[in-house]
């Protein structure tokens, strides 16, 4: 399509440059004013209802009956939060999944400065997740056993979320070498399981485990409700992770495996010692936004009966004497999850910009 | 080392791993086999053609419990797709706004676009659904004081009450305008004529409500009763719920994929769209969105298998999709390997269809390289 221009065009002004001030930005032309005009009508309209319902009419203290017909029920929070974060973990014991919450934390917080990526910190955390889930059993360590299907709440999301990426990592980055192999066998093992389990929704997943993995083992041998769910978590998480991996594996230039080969390294040491540790760290950040999807995903696993953040909130709220303050409940689990996830998030974009890799 | 050899020492490990892992699928499946055996579960499909004699709340195919299993699982797919492609559609007209007010200058704009995909984003969905089915099941009014914030629509702790606008007469004529209007729009955005295909589609609209109009309109609006609304068009609380909860969840996405697409396009592409004398507004439609466009087809493609994914978890709320049914059927019947293998089946099917697809469109949008 073309056409020949008979008359010159209207000359526009020339752009700016300059980022408009904050009340240019709200007011500069018709649509930007509009625009603050209906939002602030909206917020006027919307946020007086929402302050008599969250602090006027909002219940402090009290019991059920002073819920009744007020606004939001925080003294249902403060009478219930304990056992959404440890479910029904004896009493007397919730100092265990304390501190193996802590424990967590603790490793969490001492590893996101790159100078502490290290062999000591992996093995912390190994040690960690073994120390977390002695203490959580008990009955090694000399203390009352307490069975996997009485653990419940926050340490349930945190120890999913930690033991399937655990486990999922080292499965990721084999499926990710096996899907890059030149041998066939290993290229089409490797592809099948990811696409497999790409392709099924993880609640799908989370059903299947529960059914066949009593199915599939041979008769007398049970295994409890948290491990089969680890083992969908489990399998997800190798097959999105070997996704990931295998990006960064593609933007290691191939001449970085040729020459360790070149030195005499065998293809085992020339992946463990040139090349993994360069697509590893190239893919950081994705990696932690993969954790965020993990840590949501360990939601799910109420469809299988596990008694997790989530689940132990819903239990809550069936509770008769209150009137179910569905949306406190939910606010506040949301701003569990939200806090880890975002964190999570924040970080990824900041080892993002500091990694210093140069994109496009 | 011979040529032989070199061959023998490439094919032995494959042939090694293939027969540990057939030997390891054997096992479990003689575990399995055993395991039926044990529980007196005869293996077969036979059982698809028996009544399914459990009720499904709703669905968008007619369906009672005398009805084969078979057609109860179709019935359940077709909730799922139904879902999925209103969900899809939906959530891909708001991601353009939000994403739009992400980019702009507008402080207020920008802070609660920003707002709104952090928060949905970092939460799990579960969590969004649950509390949404709270909301429209404790939150609203019973029907006797149905909350009404436009003539003719009703909120009530009982579903969403419509009014519907029925055709006088026969709406034959317009049926055929309409899917004669879908299929130009088809075949003309399959040949990558974008812009015909929307002024089609533009047209189809304009002359099916013509064409209603001169038919005459029947309004239908739902009238309480002793207990309960009647007449008009009906939202279950379930269908609510999770149509919002997963509108709101896939726009945050769709909104960051459109960000993203717009932000790489190069920054020169915007300089010199200014440079020619093209104003901002132009600049972004003509130039900058058709290439993002590119950036954001494969993004999009595994949004959309998200979006089949994510419906699955209508059933935390008791709306009756594929797994729902497939759990039901499994419960009935016993028969857990035929069920999971039909679930399995069906969405690996529909993944790759929606791959297909959009592979296919993006091959027919792709830049030609030279």
């Amino acid at each position: 399509m073309s056409y020949v221009r008979t008359a010159p065009e209207a000359i526009l002004p020339a752009p700016v440059v300059a980022r408009p001030s904050l009340a240019a930005s709200l007011f500069g032309d018709a649509a930007s004013s509009l625009a603050t005009v209906f939002i602030t009508l909206v917020a006027l309209a919307a946020l007086p209802h929402l302050f008599a319902w969250a602090v006027t009419n909002g219940v402090w203290v009290g019991d059920g009956e002073a819920c009744r017909d007020a606004g939001a029920c925080w003294a249902f929070l403060r009478a219930k939060t304990p056992f959404i974060l440890f479910g029904i973990y004896p009493e007397d014991e919730r100092w265990r999944p304390m501190v193996a919450v802590g424990i967590f934390v603790v490793l969490t917080i001492w590893s996101l400065p790159r100078k502490h990526w290290t062999r000591a910190t992996l093995f912390g955390w190994i040690a960690g997740i073994v120390a977390a889930l002695l203490l959580m059993g008990g009955k090694t360590i000399g203390l009352t056993e307490v069975p996997t299907s009485a653990w419940g709440g926050l340490p349930i999301t945190i120890l999913l979320t930690v033991l399937s990426l655990a486990l999922g990592f080292p499965a990721a980055v084999l499926l990710a070498l096996g899907r890059r192999s030149p041998h066939p066998a290993l290229r089409w093992l490797s592809t099948g399981f990811i696409e497999l389990v790409r392709g099924l929704p993880l609640l799908s997943m989370l059903f299947v485990a529960s059914i066949m993995v009593p199915l599939l083992l041979p008769d007398g041998v049970t295994i409890d409700n948290l491990f089969r769910a680890l083992v969908a978590l489990t399998f997800s998480a190798a097959a999105y992770l070997a996704e990931v991996v295998r990006g960064g594996l593609q933007g290691v230039p191939r001449g970085q495996e040729e020459a360790a080969r070149a030195l005499g390294l065998s293809w085992a040491q020339a992946m463990r010692l040139v090349v993994l540790p360069q697509a590893i760290r190239n893919v950081i950040p994705p990696l932690t936004n993969t954790v965020v999807v993990i840590v949501k995903n360990t939601s799910l696993v109420l469809v299988v009966g596990l008694f997790d953040l989530l689940s132990a909130g819903r239990v809550a709220l069936s509770d008769p004497d209150w009137p179910a303050p569905y949306a406190e409940t939910y606010l506040m689990i949301a701003l569990i999850y939200f806090t880890i996830c975002y964190a999570f998030a924040r970080y990824a974009l900041h080892l993002e910009r500091t990694l210093g890799q140069v994109r496009r | 080392m011979a040529r032989g050899g070199a061959r023998w020492r490439w094919w032995l490990p494959q042939i090694g791993l293939l027969a540990m892992v057939v030997a390891g699928l054997a096992w479990l499946a003689a575990n399995v086999a055993d395991n039926l055996a044990r529980r007196g579960i005869a293996t077969g499909l036979s059982f698809l053609d028996r009544a399914a004699r459990f009720p499904i709340s709703e669905s968008i195919l007619p369906y009672s419990p005398v009805d084969s299993f078979a057609w109860a699982i179709i019935v359940g797919l077709g909730n799922t797709l139904f879902l999925s492609v209103l969900v899809a559609a939906i959530s891909t007209l708001l991601g353009l706004p939000i994403a739009l007010a992400r980019r702009s200058d507008h402080a207020l704009a920008k802070a609660l676009g920003g707002g709104f995909v952090d928060l949905i984003r970092n939460t799990p969905l579960v969590v969004q659904l649950l509390f949404w089915y709270g909301a429209v099941t404790i939150g609203l009014p019973p029907s006797a004081e149905a909350w009404q914030p436009m003539a003719g629509i009703f909120f009530t702790d009982r579903g969403l009450y419509l009014t519907t606008f029925g055709l006088v007469g026969s709406a034959l004529p317009m049926l055929l305008a309409v899917a004669a209007g879908l299929v130009a729009t088809a075949i003309l955005a399959w040949r990558g004529k974008l812009r015909q295909a929307s002024i089609t589609t533009l047209a189809t609209v304009m002359i099916s409500v013509v064409m209603a109009c001169a038919l005459g309109l029947q309004r239908d609006t739902p009238v309480l009763g002793r207990f309960n609304f009647s007449g008009g068009l009906t939202l279950t609380p379930e269908f609510v719920a999770v149509l919002l909860g997963l509108v709101l969840y896939a726009s945050a996405f769709a909104a960051e994929i459109i960000r993203g697409g717009i932000d790489a396009v190069a920054k020169g592409q915007w300089e010199a769209g200014r440079a020619i004398g093209l104003s901002e507004r132009q600049t972004l439609r003509l130039i900058v969105m058709p290439q993002a466009l590119r950036i954001m087809m494969p993004p999009m493609t595994s949004q959309f298998v998200n979006i089949l994914k994510n419906s699955t978890l209508a059933l935390v709320v008791g709306y009756p999709e594929l797994n729902f049914v497939t759990a039901t059927t499994i419960n009935q019947t016993g028969q857990a390997l035929e069920g999971i293998a039909i679930l399995m089946i069906a969405f690996l099917m529909l993944s790759g269809l929606i791959s297909l697809l959009m592979n296919r469109l993006n091959a027919r949008i792709a830049l030609v390289e030279r």
